[in-house]
């Protein structure tokens, strides 16, 4: 995907807000993934503009260690770690439209350790005991 | 929500391309959120309505105490 250049700018600028580093785990396949190739070009275009982004690569099919230690279950899947912790953040498919600034606002949230949700959520979310797995369905536009 | 609690993760998922999803969640509509692969809730949603959803779905997925 390219950036325009007022986008690139944008971008960067709302990765400027990152604190600590943040890794996105890009699970791919080289046959059978028509979205693979512009989900690698979309983080080639992104990992640029922030020295606090890096973007590994896991191959879907040969890196099984990975596959589950993630638990992802189709490709291409994103997983976003902070420092050395899994958020549990997953983004499957190319993210463009939505889900890049989706993408681009987990990445931030994740660096500085911030939902921005209000305090009332907070606690409620804090008294989960049992594992909680959401999915947000969206497309492009 | 994951970030606030490790028991919680989240997927964004881009429907159209795995018309699996499309069918095993009958999504006509997006988005549509789907908890534990049980609550549904459609179109974008208050906070506090996807919180209380998000507690409430913990709850039900949490084991029933045993009787002695």
């Amino acid at each position: 995907m390219m950036l325009s250049e007022h986008d690139r700018k944008r971008v960067q600028q709302m990765l400027g807000g990152m604190v600590n580093p943040v890794r996105l785990v890009f699970f791919t396949q080289s046959l059978g993934c028509e979205s693979c190739r512009p989900t690698r070009q979309i983080l080639e275009a992104l990992a640029p503009l922030s020295d606090k982004l890096s973007i590994d690569e896991r191959n879907f099919v040969l890196d099984k260690e990975a596959v589950g230690r993630f638990g992802v279950e189709r490709v291409p899947a994103i997983a976003v770690v902070a420092g050395e912790d899994d958020t549990g953040i997953r983004f499957y498919g190319a993210p463009a439209g939505y889900e890049f600034s989706a993408l681009i606002d987990a990445i931030v949230a994740a660096s500085i350790g911030q939902s921005g949700l209000s305090d009332a959520s907070r606690t409620q979310l804090a008294s989960v005991t049992s594992p909680v797995r959401i999915q947000v369905f969206v497309t492009p536009t | 929500m994951a970030l606030e609690n490790a028991r919680i993760s989240s997927a964004i998922v881009e429907a159209n391309e795995y018309p699996d999803l499309i069918a095993r969640y009958a999504i006509d509509a997006v988005p549509k959120i789907v908890i534990n692969d049980r609550s549904e809730m459609l179109g974008a949603q208050p906070e506090s309505a996807f919180v209380a959803q998000v507690v409430e779905s913990a709850r039900e997925a949490a084991p029933t105490p045993q009787e002695p």
